[in-house]
């Protein structure tokens, strides 16, 4: 039991906590650009252009049904082969964001769906331009009622950061890899300390989730 | 790329295979687990409903690779068990979670008065669950559970972490033979692919049927 508090040095929390800060900060950069890529990919997949939404849809439902872990490599140790070579960061979060960004398409496509024809048609009709009415009228309500996927997707993410470990990304996992390697003795404390970690962040988000799954409920309940 | 997949056509078939394997496994174990866990939450019981909704935010709230990493790190410590066990067992705990709570939102969206109306005709509660509710429930998870399914088979790439020979394991060994780690990962996706693709299409089709 002694040796189990052992491991919780201020050096080695310090090392976890920096970890934790890698892998927020990677969820956070290839959050942000694979929401802002993922909806424009799920706008133009639902606005059923001829050719280019059902080629966008196809590599859409391609991505989707790949392990993240294989885009992972491929951004690493496939890209250099034509010539593209990233640095570890760079490729986490390149992987990530294609990844994510074809998640968020489908988020906002179905989002939009759910949008009641009605609201379109309306626009239209009080002579708003098909762009207009993406923007002014349909989005705005879409993403009201997207808060809920988009926040466990955004879980997902901050889970998913620690496949990156495998490219030796310096977050959380990994730290924790590192303390436990040079001590034995360390491995379990260290399992229970990056537990916790995650659950705090990711469990914190979850009930942000949930809120505005319910204020969303017994606003139209209303 | 043709001669990559002739040269190591077995490793590739093995790895699919037991990406397949483990996959199934774990299917079946997180199915019973996520069932059991879904009925736990549901019980007139506010003790046995907390300790579920603990084990099931435990394991949706931590990474995949930390669980499995626990299994092939910390428990092989006690009990012997290859990368490939330790593995399934990971991935079985983890997705029990996510079934869990599909099957606990098709067990809620059942009308209650089925299970009054079973009540009310003698039956017990669990002859209830079992005849009644548990057969409608699962129509109506049918779409889902297969979602979950492909995760399983994208996440089952865990076992790469841990020497568990499946699908992505078997593709580093080829593309770190032959370097040519462009044509060998696109293989390793196509093989992925043959499973989770067809698949996502046949629940996207039966999501609208039942809609």
């Amino acid at each position: 039991m002694q040796n189990f508090f052992n491991a919780y040095t201020s050096i080695n929390l310090i090392f976890l906590l920096k970890g934790l800060w890698i892998t927020i900060e990677v969820s956070l950069i290839s959050g942000a650009l694979s929401f802002i890529i993922g909806s424009i990919l799920g706008v133009i997949r639902y606005a059923k252009f001829p050719v280019i939404s059902m080629l966008i849809g196809f590599v859409i439902d391609i991505l989707r049904n790949l392990p993240l872990l294989l885009i992972i490599f491929f951004t690493y140790f496939g890209l250099p082969n034509f010539g593209v070579r990233l640095n570890i960061m760079t490729s986490a979060i390149a992987a990530l964001t294609v990844f994510e960004a074809a998640m968020f398409a489908e988020i906002v496509r179905s989002g939009i769906v759910s949008v009641p024809r009605g609201q379109s048609e309306g626009a239209r009709a009080n002579g708003l331009t098909g762009i207009q009415t993406m923007w002014y009228i349909v989005l705005p309500q879409a993403y009201k009622r997207m808060i809920p996927p988009l926040v466990s997707q955004l879980i997902s993410l901050i889970k998913d950061t620690s496949l990156a470990t495998i490219i030796v990304l310096p977050e959380l996992t990994y730290h924790a890899q590192i303390i436990y390697g040079q001590n034995n003795s360390y491995i379990i404390p260290m399992f229970l300390a990056i537990a916790v970690m995650y659950f705090i962040v990711n469990y914190c988000l979850s009930l942000i989730g949930s809120w505005f799954g319910r204020r969303r409920h017994s606003q139209t309940a209303h | 790329m043709i001669n990559i997949l002739t040269t190591h056509w077995s490793d590739f078939v093995h790895g699919f295979g037991i990406t397949l394997l483990a996959s199934i496994i774990a299917l079946i174990i997180s199915m019973i687990l996520g069932t059991g866990f879904a009925i736990l939450e549901v019980l007139p019981n506010k003790f046995v409903n907390l300790v579920a909704r603990i084990y099931i935010e435990i394991f949706r709230n931590i990474p995949l690779l930390v669980v499995t990493m626990f299994f092939y790190v910390v428990v092989t410590q006690f009990i012997k068990m290859n990368g490939l066990v330790a593995g399934t067992i990971g991935l079985s705990l983890y997705t029990s979670a996510f079934i869990a709570e599909t099957v606990r939102a098709g067990i809620l969206s059942v009308d209650k008065g089925q299970m009054e109306g079973a009540r009310a005709n003698g039956l017990t509660y669990w002859q209830a669950m079992r005849i009644i509710i548990l057969p409608q429930a699962f129509k109506i998870v049918i779409p889902p559970l297969g979602n979950q399914f492909i995760n399983l088979v994208k996440n089952s790439s865990i076992l790469a972490f841990v020497a568990g020979f499946d699908l992505m394991y078997q593709g580093n060994e080829i593309a770190s033979t032959t370097f040519d780690t462009i044509d060998t990962y696109i293989l390793v996706g196509v093989f992925y692919l043959i499973i989770t693709l067809p698949l996502s299409y046949y629940m996207r089709y039966l999501e609208h049927k039942l809609a």
